[in-house]
């Protein structure tokens, strides 16, 4: 009885001495859809966590579940983290769009802060990066070094953000090679090595000698090396350890400048809802280093066209574009508006197969 | 559409390398059920078997070395589950997943140098001949050896369930255990060794995704193939057979979806992509209408003083 007793009281004790420490600290919360070891998207959406301790130090608590899966159980890993003092919550995948919204409606004095998706609200900002801009690169250098002709895809969920990147790689290979196939696979998982490296090989096996990802691990790169004479790019994360074969470049996204002005923002006191789309040109894109299997002159021509994409002198969809069936969409020299892109549900023209629904 | 760009040589020798995890994971899982005990730790130790089987193979340069690695490391990690429920007495249940969640836990910490690290590759049967042969080369004769493993495990658990004394016991067990206790047989013995192999299964599982499938160690890497071994057990009716067909059925579905998306096909790719889960239920339970039950002491706690 005398050791419960004891016991509980230390416990209360801890509690309150945690409590009173928290008062003074912000605390972010950060949900994860895969493991922060993924080596892709998680990897280094937790960089840009690890970089907002390190700017703060003791002024900030970061707390973050990973793997979550999208749906219901968001959630609750979302409310759990509200309920336990969170300030400002990032939710890191475009699944947990709805979840995020409906646990923001709870909570209104909580910030919260939605990646890739579009509903925003008085505590819900959103923020998201122009991934279909290193796509373009990527499209570039995949159409000038493909031998097959068939560029294989593997995709995660036939959402916008995914569509928007095939459509970008789709048109930026076609314009250096007009004979490009693209081969599309949907994963419908953004992390599952297995069935990653599985969709690599598949395509491989039908032909494809570049492989696009648009899924969180490494696996479709080692399924590449594995089979020799492929080339891949890096996804969300700079994945060199493959590199110079098969990776040959990267689309890497960086968030910690972003968090950190966030969670400034939130420490004093300025934050508002906002929407953040920022591309290449503000650094939230990165093109890792294109290696030296890409040759010279297709290096150059990448290079080229992403100083273009960064100045804003050129957008990656500029007219004449048309839809799949054929419609025009963008007038020669017309190009996208961010609403169409936000919303994007269709294949440009040249694309075979539909979009799942 | 073009169903021409599928190899169907290629792609059934695709299909049996992504059966093999679930396929020796599941038969692990067999024997713990028939002998009456309910690991829900099957995707721990699995995972724990990957990153184990890496790292073995990574610091020794033999893959067949970090293989029988993974399998004692899926045993020791099972021995905690061992130890809870046939000592301590514990749920089986509750101890199963928090198995889970400590080989999930356990193989990131152990895995943080191994990303990014190429494994020694496996070598691949090589006969002279046989393995040149058109169409039936690539498919029996040009695989891994833990594929082949697999397959001969399934056989050789078949055989020592249905013909030998040790199967008997191990089935006596799982289905009465008070009974096989007046016998004088060692119900918690024969459990914990059923625990253990169960576990080696589940590490060599795992190491063949992490060695041979993907090859590459990545955290979390499994993504729930122990939780689908698991169900075919269940499914298959507690029979070795079935288990093959199941995992045959839905890793090679898995594939032959994937091929026919990458060809074009037009079937809606959201079917597509459950096809592998709705078959292999379907078939297995369409299978499993001959009644055949569970083990009757499954997940039931044993103590001799009962």
């Amino acid at each position: 009885m005398k050791l419960t007793k004891l016991l509980t009281s230390a416990a209360v004790a801890l509690g309150l001495a945690t409590t009173a420490m928290a008062e003074d600290k912000t605390k972010v919360g950060f949900v994860f859809v895969g493991p922060v070891g993924d080596g892709g998207w998680t990897y280094e959406h937790n960089k840009g966590r690890l970089a907002v301790e390190e700017k703060y130090g003791d002024k900030v608590e970061t707390v973050f579940v990973e793997s979550v899966p999208e749906g219901p159980d968001a959630e609750r890993v979302m409310t759990q983290m509200a309920l336990d003092g969170a300030d400002l919550i990032f939710t890191t995948s475009f699944g947990y769009m709805d979840p995020t919204i409906n646990v923001a409606k709870k909570f209104p004095k909580v910030k919260f802060e939605h990646a890739t998706g579009y509903k925003q609200a008085d505590n819900v900002s959103v923020y998201s990066a122009r991934f279909y801009e290193g796509r373009a690169v990527q499209g570039h250098i995949a159409g000038s070094m493909t031998k097959s002709n068939v560029i294989g895809y593997i995709g995660s969920y036939p959402i916008p953000e995914v569509i928007r990147g095939i459509n970008s790689a789709y048109i930026h290979a076609k314009k250096v090679n007009p004979d490009v196939q693209f081969k599309i696979v949907w994963a419908y998982t953004w992390f599952d090595p297995a069935k990653e490296a599985d969709a690599a090989k598949v395509l491989i096996e039908q032909g494809a000698d570049v492989i696009l990802q648009h899924t969180d691990s490494t696996a479709p790169q080692a399924a590449a090396q594995a089979a020799g004479n492929v080339i891949t790019f890096g996804q969300a994360s700079d994945m060199s350890e493959y590199g110079p074969l098969p990776r040959v470049s990267s689309i890497i996204d960086d968030w910690a400048p972003y968090y950190i002005a966030r969670v400034g923002a939130v420490m004093d006191g300025t934050w508002t809802s906002t929407s953040t789309w920022d591309g290449i040109g503000a650094g939230m894109v990165g093109i890792g280093e294109i290696s030296d299997a890409v040759p010279a002159d297709i290096k150059e021509q990448a290079l080229a066209l992403k100083a273009s994409l960064a100045s804003g002198e050129y957008h990656a969809f500029t007219g004449p574009v048309n839809k799949q069936d054929g419609s025009a969409w963008l007038a020669d020299g017309e190009t996208a508006d961010d609403g169409t892109l936000a919303g994007m549900n269709f294949y440009v023209e040249g694309i075979e197969g539909d979009v799942p629904n | 559409m073009d169903l021409s760009a599928i190899n169907p040589v290629l792609l059934i020798a695709s299909l049996m390398v992504a059966a093999t995890p679930l396929l020796l994971a599941a038969i692990g899982e067999l024997v713990v059920e028939k002998s009456g005990v309910l690991n829900l730790g099957v995707e721990g130790m699995m995972i724990v078997g990957a990153i184990a089987g890496f790292a073995f193979s990574v610091e020794t340069g033999s893959p067949l070395l970090g293989v029988i690695g993974a399998a004692i490391c899926g045993a020791l990690l099972s021995l905690l589950f061992a130890f809870l429920t046939q000592f301590a007495l514990a749920n089986q249940v509750a101890s199963g997943l928090a198995l889970t969640l400590f080989g999930l836990g356990l193989s990131a910490l152990m895995g943080q140098s191994y990303v990014g690290v190429r494994p020694p590759a496996m070598p691949r049967l090589d006969l002279p001949v046989l393995s040149d042969l058109p169409v039936v080369g690539p498919i029996l004769f040009s695989h891994d050896p833990i594929l082949y493993f697999g397959i001969a495990l399934t056989a050789v658990v078949w055989a020592v369930l249905k013909f030998s004394r040790i199967g008997l016991i191990l089935r006596a067990v799982g289905e009465n255990h008070d009974a096989a206790h007046a016998l004088g047989y060692h119900v918690v013995r024969v459990r914990i060794l059923a625990i253990m192999f169960g576990g080696a299964c589940a590490g060599l599982g795992g190491a063949y995704i992490s060695l041979i499938r993907v090859p590459q160690w990545t955290e979390g890497m499994t993504a729930g193939i122990g939780w689908i071994a698991l169900a075919l057990v269940v499914f298959a009716s507690w029979k070795p057979w079935r288990v093959l067909l199941g995992a045959y059925l839905f890793g090679g579905i898995n594939v032959l979806q994937l091929n026919l998306q990458a060809a074009g096909v037009a079937i809606p790719v959201e079917y597509l992509a459950m096809s592998p889960y709705l078959i292999t239920i379907l078939v297995l339970v369409i299978m499993s209408a001959d009644k055949s039950g569970a083990p009757a002491s499954l997940g039931r706690i044993f103590h001799a003083s009962q």
